[in-house]
């Protein structure tokens, strides 16, 4: 195939003659289908606008359906109509010219003017709407023609296509001779090239019949036809068309003819769009509006969105989503079912014809489904063929095998926010019904288990399966170019498990510790008959030296380094974690240092064997020791809940008295707040004081050893606030980042409840009890009103960010990166940034943002000798 | 008392390209006039610093990843 490039698009409109032109057949018969049911002559489904219908041939080009691509016909008005598309554009043409020479409503001097003006943005690739716009503007309010000196009168333009003179209404008729007067030199200043517009075609005399294979009759089960809608309209205006025709050789009076006038323009104009303003739409015999010409492409249902935008493919599948930590980050476990009805195409060569042979002979799993000859025709494999056709294949042919272990597709989950969200996966063949997947890739897709869905793709030809493994293999995402880190690393028990095992200087027995690499690929281990946990860290840990503090850290004055008390102090030497406690911030998605370091110096390869490895591990390790919580796991002691008892009586007592001094004026107003404010402020910052407080009394009685608190300071899941909501106190509720004041407004208060003007905590949304606890009623409901907002953002917020990433994506489709640094648009040439991002530098590749990881280059060239 | 624009902190600085050098510039990015971003006549910097339609300005602006930016716009009415 020989592509052809095109060079330039230009819109023109259609004339009169063009349409005759390029038409097939004049229709005049608003019938479709004989009694035979055979298409009528100069019908809407005339044989020579194309066929539908299998069995018969187009007149036209003699091709049968599938092969005939549809022929144009046409209908003669009776009398001119307005199209609504330029119903506008009409009436400032109308007030932009003389009512009575039709010279644009300029001194030749000024038109020249606005006329250079145009073709200079022309020639500079520019927009010129906004001249145009000057010129309508101007021409408008000028009521005498500065050519034969004619006063104006104002057109008044009502929607969709009615036009008024003063009180005169103008037909269509009228509208068309006046704008067939414009002269060809004035319409430049319209901004319209009279070399291929003229205004008078936006008057219709003829309409374009479009051919049958753009409104495809279908075939109910009753036998019964169902025409299109476009042919239903098509029905409609031939109709009244001929109505028309023959009442005005009849004679019939004015009234009558100007009735059925305005009738066709109805049905002209919902032909062309049945959604425009000030219309009834045309609707169905059911009652459903008529889906017409602008309704097929406009919007999210539309061609453009639906049918170009986006397209339905074939060799995908889509199932649910679940996790499984046996699985490399580079593989997706996929169905057995799924894996027999996908196919990857084999091109049959002498090497590999015998295996292409063995695919046809198999019965089961990896067997073959199809086999194609050389000249397209595809044969279904079942068992009664089998044989035959493995005989048959020759090299030029195709086998289509089943989905195999070790094949390329590429996994995807919507919304398809960055480029992570599709990557390529090695297929796993396993039982069961679901797509199986590390859970360490799960941040880039921002999937989870709670019954997500995903979709899987196969690559068909060894150029996009090269690609596929080259570009988009998960371990050449590790690092995001969104950020400049690793996106995929650990998760939830992925960490809790590490700082089980590193945390301290825990020791594990041979056994155990044999349990726990079982999985992962570690083959030297030095022979011990006890290993600590930081020991068993490091013999997946690749050469590498390292130093940071981990998320535990509590941000002391004065860091202790390695005798940190915390053990929050981590420090790898030549692959060996001597102390520190692996964490969030060391193996976790979006921090994970080690993973950095790992993907850096020794490639994507290598960080993505540290991750398999540490997945494997951690999840052995957090199953092995167990590691589970329940209620009382959040339980306190006696004294702890007597200690926060105080500490937020003592707080509501503050309030109080701000409330009074408040109330007895004497309270100082913060600089810039109003009394009010300032009370609102003070009594929020005292409340939310006394949550800290709490919360510190509560973590201190839990320990370092809860569960909990272990996921909340590893950065495994949740936060020491969710903890001390748990175990302390829930808090002050808010809506709109302030206390509670909704409801009963005219009486002041939030519930019947409460006393009119009630300020105390209780009153305004403040729940002292814990989860544990339990909630009062009051409480509950305050709970619930700052649970809702919280909904309803996040609802806005979707919906607002994906119209917003929409129209982002459509801004910028089309800049690329050039290979001199220069970001350029596509299709103009037109440069946007002399150098990417300013300073050139590909984010993928740069350290967290920056060009240049100082810190690490420093470390290589002096080695860890330093400090 | 006039005020120039370019004592300005938040004004980049803005300087007229020689034409070797508007030559060069072209040459190297291998582009049209037309291709470059436009600035136009009534553009307060450009009066202050006279540079006339055709002419390609130089703007040198401060950058949060470069520390300094080169930009080029063509001047036009």
């Amino acid at each position: 195939m020989v592509p052809k490039n095109i060079a330039a698009i230009k819109f023109e409109v259609l004339s009169p003659q063009e349409i005759r032109r390029m038409s097939v057949a004049k229709i005049t018969n608003p019938e479709t289908y004989d009694d035979d049911g055979f298409p009528i002559d100069g019908g809407l489904m005339d044989l020579r606008l194309g066929v539908i219908d299998p069995g018969l041939r187009c007149r036209t080009c003699g091709g049968k359906t599938g092969e005939c691509p549809g022929h144009f016909g046409h209908i003669e008005l009776a009398a001119p109509v307005i199209h609504v598309g330029y119903a506008k554009l009409i009436a400032r043409l109308l007030n932009g010219t003389c009512r009575k020479c039709k010279r644009i409503l300029l001194k030749n001097e000024r038109k020249e003017k606005f006329i250079e003006e145009i073709e200079k943005r022309i020639k500079m690739n520019q927009s010129y709407d906004d001249i145009v716009k000057e010129v309508f503007r101007l021409t408008k309010a000028t009521k005498k023609c500065p050519h034969c000196g004619e006063e104006q009168v104002e057109i008044k333009f009502e929607k969709p296509t009615f036009y008024y003179e003063g009180e005169h209404k103008l037909t269509p008729k009228d509208v068309r001779e006046r704008l067939e007067k414009i002269p060809d030199e004035d319409l430049l200043a319209f901004g319209l090239d009279p070399k291929s517009v003229r205004p008078e075609w936006f008057v219709l005399t003829v309409l374009p019949v479009p051919p049958v294979t753009t409104r495809p009759s279908i075939i109910l089960e009753t036998g019964q036809r169902s025409e299109d809608d476009l042919t239903h309209k098509l029905v409609d205006i031939i109709r009244i068309n001929q109505r028309f025709l023959e009442n005005r050789e009849a004679g019939a009076p004015q009234q009558i003819l100007e009735d059925l006038w305005e009738l066709l323009q109805y049905h002209v104009t919902t032909y062309f769009d049945n959604e425009v303003s000030g219309i009834p739409p045309a609707k169905h015999r059911s009652g459903r509006p008529l889906k017409t010409l602008a309704q097929r492409l406009k919007g999210k249902e539309g061609r453009f969105r639906k049918s170009l935008s986006g397209k339905r493919v074939n060799f995908s599948a889509r199932t649910v989503v679940s996790p499984d930590p046996c699985l490399s980050i580079n593989e997706v476990g996929v169905p057995v079912e799924i894996a027999q009805e996908l196919t990857v195409p084999i091109y049959v060569t002498p090497k590999n014809i015998e295996m292409a042979r063995e695919f046809i002979l198999r019965r089961e799993h990896p067997s073959a489904n199809y086999v194609v000859r050389p000249d397209g025709k595809r044969l279904k494999v079942i068992d009664s063929n089998r044989k035959e056709l493995a005989e048959m294949i020759e090299p030029g042919w195709i086998v289509e095998r089943h989905l195999m272990d070790g094949d390329v597709v590429l996994f995807n989950r919507q919304p398809s926010l960055h480029r992570m969200s599709i990557m390529a996966h090695y297929v796993k063949v396993l039982p069961y019904k679901t797509f199986r997947l590390n859970p360490a890739v799960c941040p880039p897709y921002n999937a989870d288990f709670d019954g997500d869905e995903m979709n899987l793709h196969i690559p068909q030809s060894l150029e996009a399966q090269a690609e596929a493994k080259i570009l988009m293999a998960v371990q050449e995402h590790i690092l995001s170019p969104r950020f400049g880190g690793p996106i995929v690393g650990g998760i939830h028990d992925h960490i809790s498990g590490l700082y089980l095992l590193t945390h301290g200087n825990k020791v594990f027995s041979k056994e155990e510790v044999l349990q726990f690499i079982r999985a992962t690929d570690v083959k030297d281990v030095p022979l011990k008959d006890a290993y600590t946990g930081k020991e068993v860290f490091s013999f997946i840990l690749p050469d590498i030296t390292l130093e940071f503090k981990a998320e535990i850290c509590q941000g002391c004055e004065k860091c202790k380094k390695e005798n940190c008390e915390y053990d929050a102090y981590v420090i790898i030497e030549k692959g060996k974690l001597l102390c520190g406690t692996i964490d969030e911030k060391a193996v976790g998605a979006f921090k994970g240092l080690i993973i950095d370091e790992i993907a850096r110096k020794y490639g994507n390869s290598e960080a993505r064997r540290f991750i398999d490895n540490m997945t494997k591990l951690a999840i052995r390790v957090i199953t092995g020791l167990g590691f589970t919580i329940g209620i009382d796991d959040v339980d306190i002691p006696k004294e702890a809940e007597e200690q926060i008892e105080d500490v937020i009586k003592k707080a509501e007592r503050k309030v109080d008295e701000l409330i009074r001094a408040y109330k007895d004026g004497n309270l100082e107003p913060m600089p810039g707040r109003s009394l009010e404010e300032t009370l609102e402020m003070s009594i929020m910052r005292e409340l939310g004081k006394a949550r800290d407080q709490a919360g510190k009394i509560a973590s201190r009685y839990l320990g370092d050893e809860n569960s909990a608190v272990i996921m909340a300071v590893s950065g495994a899941r949740g936060s020491m606030l969710n903890v001390t909501q748990m175990v302390a106190c829930i808090g002050q509720q808010s809506v709109r980042g302030e206390r509670i004041m909704r409801g009963y407004t005219y009486s002041k208060r939030s519930l019947p409840h409460f006393k009119p003007g009630d300020l105390g905590p209780k009153a305004r949304g403040f729940v002292r009890n814990s989860y544990r606890k339990g909630l009062s009623p009051i409480e509950f409901f305050f709970h619930a009103a700052g649970g809702r907002e919280g909904l309803v953002d996040t609802a806005v917020r979707t919906s607002q960010s994906g119209y917003l990433q929409r129209r982002m994506i459509n801004a910028l489709q089309d800049l690329k990166v050039e290979y001199d640094g220069t970001v350029r648009e596509q299709t103009s040439g037109i440069i946007v940034q002399y150098k990417y991002g300013e300073d050139g530098v590909d984010p993928m590749k740069s350290y967290r943002g920056k060009a240049v990881d100082v810190k690490r280059l420093l470390r290589e060239i002096v080695g860890g000798a330093q400090q | 008392m006039k005020v120039r624009l370019q004592d300005h902190i938040l004004v980049p600085k803005h300087e007229i390209l020689s034409k070797d050098k508007a030559e060069e510039l072209l040459k190297l990015l291998g582009i049209t006039r037309e291709q470059l971003p436009k600035i136009k006549t009534s553009d307060p910097i450009v009066k202050e610093i006279g540079a006339k339609p055709g002419d390609i300005v130089k703007i040198t602006r401060k950058s949060l990843t470069a520390g300094e930016s080169l930009f080029y716009r063509l001047v036009v009415d």
